[in-house]
């Protein structure tokens, strides 16, 4: 009998250290369908990030490297132009990418380099202990802005896919979420969308997924998932921002 | 009405999340007060005969934990 749903072969069968309605665990799921569907698993080269992901090599049957806090799609590049015939991505949460790696992934971007980039945003930093990250919300509470972050103070949530819009280097952009059924299948086509670009040898894509972190958001998992539906996603509308 | 799948949740991978129970459109799953070794109460399936394996609790869960078949 035919499996209709099961773990997909890429990933290893061993507990995730992520907490309980934790995203990574499902995106990491969602990254190892598409390399699974599109029979890339032997020349996958990922590169972890620090941060909450920083294990994902425990998790994925696939080769992985770990980059320094945000240096991620430097190693990427080296990767990248010694073995061109790899397919490269990196995995990358927020405070990573959007705050200590910001100088790396936008010339990444206006080098154009063949690369994907799966963005994992939280709003917070979740690995040190939930403190605020360039991209958490006005009003949010978080163990670095106990008074709620304000614009005047600690300025404004950061969109990154919006300011890479603009480099000719970049391809492909695209804003999805994780909180329905639905949106993980959007998810899922988005970031096969984003592999094929770099298997077509176009340039450089990045798939930025709004995920929950139920712990810091101090919400159960599920009032997590309504909160994305109901507060995250007007500051960060979803969809394709550049490309097809 | 039996469809002929049939729903495995795995109690060790089980963090006890509870996005799946959130997302069964006939809401055949729920908690029973049992726990794992790592004593987290999980999910299971009450009503396996109305399962109609549509999988979108396998599809939310974070953990690889439902397997349908």
């Amino acid at each position: 009998m035919s499996k209709i749903f099961k773990r997909p072969r890429s990933m290893k069968d061993v507990p995730t250290h992520y907490c309980p309605g934790c995203g990574h665990g499902l995106i990491h799921r969602l990254v190892c369908e598409v390399i699974d569907e599109l029979g890339i698993r032997e020349k996958t080269i990922a590169i972890a990030p620090v941060g909450c992901a920083v294990f994902a090599y425990d998790y994925w049957d696939f080769d992985t490297m770990e980059a320094p806090h945000g240096r991620t799609p430097a190693v990427a590049t080296g990767v990248k132009r010694m073995l061109p015939d790899k397919f490269v991505f990196t995995y990358q949460g927020d405070g990573d990418l959007a705050a200590i790696g910001t100088a790396e992934i936008i010339h990444a971007g206006n080098r154009g380099e063949k690369i994907s980039v799966i963005f994992v945003n939280n709003g917070v930093y979740g690995m040190t202990g939930g403190q605020m990250a360039p991209t958490t919300l006005l009003g949010q509470v978080t163990a670095t802005s106990q008074f709620k972050r304000r614009a005047d103070k600690e300025g404004y949530p950061i969109k990154i896919l919006e300011m890479m819009s603009y480099l000719p280097g970049v391809v492909y952009l695209e804003r999805t979420s994780i909180f329905s059924p639905k949106e993980i299948i959007k998810t899922k086509e988005a970031i096969r969308r984003s592999f094929q670009t770099q298997l077509d040898g176009k340039g450089f894509s990045m798939v930025e997924v709004i995920s929950p972190c139920p712990t810091y958001w101090a919400l159960s998992p599920i009032d997590a998932m309504k909160r994305i539906e109901k507060e995250v996603i007007k500051e960060y509308p979803l969809g394709v921002i550049k490309g097809n | 009405m039996k469809t002929g799948t049939k729903t495995r949740i795995d109690a060790e991978r089980c963090k006890g999340c509870e996005l799946c129970i959130s997302v069964c459109p006939k809401k055949l799953l729920g908690k029973k007060g049992k726990v794992n070794k790592r004593g987290i109460q999980y999910i299971i399936l009450k009503d396996a005969d109305n399962c109609t394996g549509c999988a979108l609790c396998a599809m939310i869960c974070p953990d690889c934990a439902i397997e349908i078949k």
